[in-house]
């Protein structure tokens, strides 16, 4: 044993040179590729990069991107998009981060033009008697002055009608809105039984520009195109809100009588005159009130009292309407 | 229990002449039958069509429109599932109270337990705007929403029903089985298979007896839960006519009244068309018409209840409904409902000779018509008095008025409930023959 050991000594140790000269040699050669592999590459990069910088200093191209950021993009880069089909849907149902959106309807302007009914339904696709936001005559006995109420879908932060709703076809967003699915909607119709406020509509028969909408990507955020045997609803004109753009029905007012914003901003805008306020100061100065607060509801929009009205109402064609006296 | 009777399928006199009563009108292939049953399919094919017309148009062929968009499909609805629940309230209530009386007609019950859960389903479907999208019912179904507590438990009472039918008939198609002559072969394969190799062993009538008691008491909750979902959906909204408190037990008391009603007039036609005086006689005539009595009864409480307080406070849009109710557009048919078809009812019952078979079959389609009527008046009104007023839609849009085809489909469900009523009741026998051996057998001394 001893004798062979020592016979094997010397070539023991011979052997974990090679090892180590192996390994040694296999470490440079590694690194030697992947050094060199490195250099190439950066090299590569530097020379594109080079070459990118100086065939774009001239046009690059401002380009917003989904989450709101302005970057540039070399022109010759920028390649068609072809939206997600899904995409709408999963922004549409998530909502905007971080906002409260909150509407304040001031009586004492509204003169019953409806300008803001007529943009709503062109905006929708919706036929003149289809409403998401309809002017009520309202009069609450026959002492008290009758006056007009535009009566837009409440939002409210508690709404009977997503309660029932057994496919999770109408939700209530984070940011505010109640919004339908008309892709999801089965048209069992328990959230028009449910809502007090009787705001939502039913497609009983084809859309009325069915035909020409066919070919459209559905919109959740605008409910377009709209779908025959399925409900639609006032938005809050949520397409519209993406783009930090006051809904279609403030905007169309000729009156002022919408104020629209966020409220964890306490900002609102009113859509004739754009003028920014507080929302909790428009609302502490003016007696602002819900509707129908006994229910629980806890309706998104607020309504200032027909106080000081700046027109004399018109009783329009009466023998239609249908009166709470 | 006493099945000594049975405890063999040889020749006996007595099983052998109650075999061949009942399973008389055990046949398809007469021309009675085969009349009828061409007339149902007809009258169902041509409502059918109605139906079409409906999915291709879309609802606007009903008269429903933005303010009130249930109509009668839904009050059709609320019926199929009030009067499907009679076969809980023969067979369990008092079935497990130990009533003989209940014997020859537990087996009606349970039949028309089946159609009219069966259809109600259907029902459902009709009144949806987007038919093709049921199955999303099962895929993104919340539990929140009561239509989910509804689907899940007329499925459930559904199955206790069939099953409830089913299992007390095995030994019944175990004796029927080999006096099916003349019969079509498929029928008597169908016998023989759906009887299980039953031999009438006393322990095989063990385990039925226990299978058929869990049943039983199963079906009490189930029952009682499907009417008072059904109550849910109106009352779970804030609309005024249906904001109410009490509308699962109103809905309940009401589903026995239509249910027994109907249970009479079937009654009646099986004994009379059937020939089977023998069996279901004066006896359960007289039984039930007590019970209508109660039933009807206490209907009327409920009705004071629902009708009495919110009259008394007359808040601002239960005055509305109300007045809509007692003096407005739906006065003459409320009263109509409430008199002739309820309390008249109660006050003739009282005396004995009414509860004779055709006085009862008499007042029982009264009441029937009344209480179909009674969930119109239950679904339409309060959706008439929104808490907003309606304006600046067409006129047409203000009042309901159901049209024609809403009208056929509507015809095509009950069709198709009495289908399946004439179905099961011409393939199988209606009144248990086991039941009547060991009824009629303790009194009479035994033989063979």
């Amino acid at each position: 044993m001893m004798s062979e050991e020592k016979k094997n000594q010397k070539p023991e140790k011979s052997e974990i040179d090679r090892i180590l000269e192996s390994s040694r040699r296999d470490f440079i050669k590694k690194a030697g590729i992947s050094g060199a592999a490195v250099i190439a590459g950066a090299a590569a990069i530097y020379s594109g990069f080079r070459h990118e910088k100086s065939k774009h200093n001239s046009n690059l191209v401002k380009v917003l991107t989904e989450d709101n950021r302005l970057v540039e993009v070399p022109a010759d880069q920028v390649v068609g998009y072809i939206p997600d089909p899904k995409r709408l849907q999963i922004r549409g149902r998530e909502g905007i981060e971080g906002k409260k959106w909150v509407m304040v309807v001031d009586l004492a302007k509204c003169r019953n033009a409806r300008k803001c009914i007529t943009a709503c339904q062109a905006a929708h696709h919706l036929r003149p008697y289809e409403y998401h936001i309809n002017t009520l005559i309202m009069q609450e006995n026959e002492n008290t002055p009758a006056y007009y109420m535009p009566k837009p879908c409440q939002h409210c932060d508690n709404p009977p009608c997503v309660s029932v709703c057994p496919v999770d076809a109408t939700f209530k967003r984070q940011d505010g809105p109640v919004l339908i699915d008309n892709e999801r909607c089965i048209g069992c119709r328990f959230c028009m039984a449910a809502c007090p406020y009787s705001a939502r509509m039913f497609h009983w028969q084809e859309p009325k520009d069915a035909a020409a909408d066919a070919e459209l990507e559905y919109n959740v955020e605008l409910n377009v195109p709209q779908k025959k045997g399925t409900i639609s609803k006032c938005l809050f004109s949520a397409d519209r809100l993406r783009d930090n753009i006051l809904p279609y029905c403030v905007s169309a007012c000729p009156n002022g009588v919408y104020w629209f914003g966020d409220e964890n901003e306490d900002a609102v805008t009113n859509g004739t005159t754009k003028e920014t306020v507080s929302f909790k100061e428009l609302l502490s100065k003016n007696g602002a009130y819900r509707l129908m607060p006994e229910l629980g509801t806890k309706p998104r929009v607020y309504y200032l009292p027909p106080k000081n009205r700046l027109f004399e109402f018109e009783q329009p064609d009466s023998e239609k309407n249908q009166t709470h006296i | 229990m006493n099945i000594s009777g049975l405890k063999s399928d040889t020749y006996n006199p007595k099983l052998e002449s109650i075999a061949s009563d009942i399973l008389r009108p055990v046949r398809i292939n007469n021309k009675g039958f085969i009349l009828w049953m061409g007339f149902l399919v007809v009258a169902f094919a041509v409502c059918i069509y109605a139906y079409t017309l409906q999915l291709k148009k879309g609802l606007i062929v009903t008269g429903l429109r933005d303010y009130t968009s249930w109509g009668i499909y839904i009050a059709n609805f609320v019926f199929f599932v009030a009067t499907s629940l009679v076969g809980m309230l023969i067979s369990s209530v008092f079935g497990l109270g130990g009533a003989k009386w209940i014997k020859p007609i537990a087996r009606i019950a349970e039949i028309i337990a089946i159609g009219f859960a069966a259809v109600a389903g259907l029902v459902i479907i009709s009144d949806m705007g987007r038919p093709d999208r049921l199955p999303y019912v099962f895929m993104y179904g919340r539990v929140q929403s009561p239509i989910l507590w509804d689907v899940t438990v007329v499925t459930t009472y559904f199955v206790l029903s069939l099953l409830l039918w089913f299992f007390p008939m095995i030994p019944d198609l175990a004796i029927s089985r080999t006096r099916l002559h003349g019969r079509p072969k498929f029928l008597i394969k169908t016998y023989e298979l759906l009887s299980f190799k039953w031999v009438h062993h006393e322990e095989q009538y063990k385990i039925l007896m226990k299978a058929v008691r869990t049943l039983l008491i199963l079906i009490i909750p189930t029952a009682f839960a499907i009417h008072t979902v059904t109550s849910w959906l109106f009352a779970v909204t804030p609309r005024a006519g249906w904001d109410s408190t009490i509308f699962g037990p109103y809905f309940i008391s009401g589903a026995f009244v239509s249910g027994t009603s109907f249970l009479i007039i079937v009654m009646y036609f099986f004994r009379s068309n059937y020939k089977l005086e023998k069996y279901i006689t004066e006896e359960q005539f007289e039984k039930i018409g007590r019970i209508f009595i109660l039933i009807t009864a206490l209907y009327v409480y409920f009705n004071l209840n629902e009708f009495l307080v919110p009259g008394y406070k007359l808040k601002k849009f239960d005055a509305l409904h109300l007045q809509e109710l007692f003096t407005g557009k739906y006065a003459l048919l409320f009263w109509s409902i409430q008199i002739i078809g309820l309390v008249i009812p109660f006050f003739l019952l009282l005396f004995r000779r009414m509860r004779k078979p055709f006085p009862l079959l008499i007042i029982s389609v009264f009441v029937l018509a009344a209480s179909w009527l009674k969930r119109f008046i239950i679904v339409v009104p309060p959706q008439g008095h929104p808490y907003l007023p309606m304006q600046n839609v067409p006129a047409e849009w203000m009042i309901y008025k159901p049209t024609l085809i809403e009208a056929a489909v509507t015809l095509a469900s009950i069709i198709l409930v009495i289908i399946i009523i004439t179905i099961l009741s011409k393939l199988f026998p209606v009144v248990p023959i086991w039941e009547m051996v060991e009824e009629h057998g303790e009194t009479e001394p035994k033989q063979g």
